[in-house]
């Protein structure tokens, strides 16, 4: 179960015959997640990873029937990529690639939005369900298999997360990385909306940073809708205001935008949110026991 | 990237918005060279000078050598090298400064447009920038100009307005008349600010901005809708396709630590406090920030080695943490997942014997791949270096060490 991706999600890799396209594809693929092809521009025909090579994603979707694609397309061509992908129908498209413009973001979203597809990222690890598919560049051996939900803008943060919920003698549902730029495909209120209609995730972690509004809008859904117990932190209590901290989108721009000015409003909805990042399993085991 | 007004206005003027022109000067005599040529093409008797550094309310900053505001009118071609001497190389301090201020090497000579005329000159406000939750660029403006956009904001929010623009689309006509509308305009001044705002646009998109701040926008005398001033700033991954913008980055405007950490792969922010660190991932590196002032300390930077954290990065960051003098601890923190701890750990060795003398303890927290292996190395290894596995520990162990 879980949800975006599981062990029928038939997957290809944009980017594929790249450094980085090669190497998350094997660590894909070893840890049994259903890679069918990739596509490389120039390379249709050929075979990669024992893999099929197409010139377009509308030929990989044709050829292979994937309905899940991972991008790691540099970034200059990363927004046409992922229009590319929503064209060709691919229902959830992966964008782990880092810098791309906020302009071809702004169109690029626009466009996935009007062809029923769900992006996630871009600049994310990916999303994985434990235990069945891993589309992204999370170490698959952190995610143990079972019941809880993670929502998470940092990657590092988020196998920090999970391997806390391990030692807590929990397990992960979905993990769904969303990405720390300004313009995200899928934000923290919609990733929220999918674990909790997911039979099998019985909690979730909501990991959010300074900058942006995207955790009090999820905090105010969770309390008129929320039907499983939430634990959330908000890195960047100690940033100072108006400094970029290494996500383009964590900056306080305003007072609202502030890790105690989030926490705060989460607490009001009824989230357990935790000050210290190293009491996010603890807390989530409670919630739970 | 933040840009100075004059290259701001060059890329304005690229895209055809009308702004006000000028020249820039390094030295008194180019001043007054570069005045005499803007009389010779725009007729202008008077010349405003501005100081070029990137931070707002030089009008109102003082410089603190010469007691010169950081922006002056001269009104003659005489006085310009004079009050220009008084700007240049000094430190301009504004609210937006620290207290030494900024150092002024460049200045804009400036035509005056606020010569009377048929109809009365007019100040409003315009900026450009992308609103996160909509996904989309807005327009914000404001028939009052010239004044702090925040105060207007907070005062009077019903003399603020927005025009939302679709990407699809891009502004659209109505948008623009909709903008003049609202500025009360008239006739030709009606015309020319919808001409404005679409130019504006355009050279929004087509530079890869992130804002465009012009305070004020004025309709001159004569009914011509120009940028006086220009606050660009450039998105940074937009630059893969704009080298001749990546050029104009001002390295002497930023921090120079800062400067030599983004030069080796390393994001650092320089903060205030006592406890250095260097941790993989922004945003875990924001958690151990803050964990550091939950245990007592208090962060002393942000600093994201990124993805490799190879022996040679972590020297470099470990150089660069300790040029800072407060520091009385490092707390190093990598999650390994595709990298190994163990790696990870023998490049901390190796970078603390090659550095040599270091005299502030190192915590040192690696979890993830081979982290037991990790452990043990840096246990074994017989230098001044603790090591933890969980966060947990490793906030433990900044608290003893700084208590």
């Amino acid at each position: 179960m879980g949800v975006l991706v599981g062990k029928n999600s038939k997957v290809i890799v944009q980017g594929f015959t790249g450094s980085e396209g090669t190497f998350h594809a094997q660590q894909m693929i070893e840890y049994g997640t259903q890679v069918v092809g990739g596509v490389t521009p120039g390379k249709g025909g050929t075979l990669h990873l024992d893999r099929p090579v197409f010139n377009t994603v509308s030929d990989a979707v044709k050829g292979t029937g994937a309905d899940v694609s991972i991008i790691f397309v540099p970034p200059a061509f990363a927004g046409d990529a992922i229009m590319e992908a929503a064209d060709a129908g691919i229902k959830v498209i992966v964008t782990i690639t880092e810098g791309i413009p906020v302009a071809d973001m702004v169109k690029a979203k626009e466009y996935v939005k009007d062809r029923n597809a769900t992006l996630i990222g871009p600049n994310c690890p990916g999303v994985i369900t434990a235990g069945e598919a891993k589309v992204g560049i999370m170490p698959g051996f952190v995610f143990k298999p079972g019941h809880v939900g993670i929502v998470s803008k940092s990657g590092t943060l988020t196998y920090e997360a999970a391997d806390q919920v391990a030692k807590a003698g929990l397990g992960v549902s979905t993990a769904i990385g969303i990405g720390g730029d300004p313009i995200i495909g899928t934000t923290t209120l919609e990733a929220v909306k999918l674990l909790m209609a997911d039979p099998s995730t019985k909690g979730i972690i909501m990991i959010g940073e300074i900058g942006g509004e995207l955790e009090p809008k999820a905090a105010m859904w969770i309390r008129e809708n929320g039907t499983k117990p939430v634990v959330g932190f908000i890195a960047g209590e100690t940033a100072p205001k108006g400094r970029t901290m290494g996500h383009a989108g964590a900056i306080v721009s305003g007072e609202h935008e502030s890790a105690s000015a989030k926490k705060k409003i989460m607490r009001e909805c009824g989230i357990t949110v935790v000050d210290s990042p190293a009491e996010i399993g603890i807390a989530m085991a409670k919630q739970l026991a | 990237m933040n840009i100075h007004e004059f290259q701001g206005k060059s890329i304005l003027a690229h895209y055809g918005v009308a702004i006000q022109r000028g020249y820039v000067a390094s030295s008194a005599e180019e001043a007054r060279h570069m005045a005499q040529q803007l009389k010779t093409e725009t007729g202008t008797g008077w010349f405003v000078i501005k100081a070029q550094i990137h931070a707002g309310g030089r009008g109102k900053g003082t410089i603190q050598e010469t007691g010169s505001r950081g922006v002056v009118l001269a009104k003659s071609l005489d006085e310009v090298p004079e009050k220009a001497a008084a700007i240049l190389g000094g430190h301009l301090v504004t609210l937006q400064t620290r207290a030494e201020g900024k150092k002024v090497n460049k200045i804009y000579i400036a035509e005056d447009v606020y010569a009377p005329g048929a109809s009365e000159p007019r100040e409003f406000y315009m900026s450009i920038l992308l609103d996160r939750s909509a996904g989309r660029n807005v327009i914000v403006y404001s028939p009052d100009g010239g004044m702090n956009i925040e105060e207007v904001a907070e005062k009077t929010p019903e003399r603020i307005f927005k025009e939302t623009i679709d990407p699809l689309t891009g502004v659209t006509d109505f948008q623009c008349r909709r903008i003049a509308f609202n500025f009360g305009l008239s006739g030709n001044a009606f015309k020319e600010m919808t001409r404005f705002v679409r130019s504006l646009y355009s050279a929004y998109v087509g530079c890869d901005a992130s804002l465009f701040e012009i305070n004020p926008v004025l309709k001159t005398s004569d009914d011509r809708i120009i940028a006086v001033d220009a606050k660009v700033t450039l998105d940074g991954n937009g630059l893969i396709r704009h080298p001749d913008y990546a050029a104009m980055r001002d390295t002497t405007e930023e921090d120079p630590i800062e400067v030599e950490a983004g030069a080796a792969g390393l994001n650092y922010v320089k903060l205030d406090g006592n406890v250095g660190c260097m941790v993989n991932g922004a945003g875990l590196a924001m958690a151990t920030m803050d964990i550091i002032k939950l245990s007592g300390g208090d962060p002393a930077n942000f600093l994201d080695v990124g993805g490799t954290a190879d022996a040679k990065r972590v020297e470099t960051a470990f150089r660069i943490i300790l040029k800072d003098p407060s520091v009385k601890a490092i707390l190093v923190n990598i999650f390994g997942g595709i990298v190994r701890c163990d790696r990870v750990a023998q490049g901390i060795v190796d970078a603390y014997k090659n550095i040599g003398n270091i005299q502030v303890p190192i915590i040192v927290r690696l979890q993830g791949t081979n982290a037991e292996e990790a452990k043990k190395l840096i246990d074994e290894s017989g230098l001044a270096v603790h090591s933890a596995i969980t966060l947990q520990e490793a906030a433990d162990k900044v608290r003893t060490l700084i208590g």
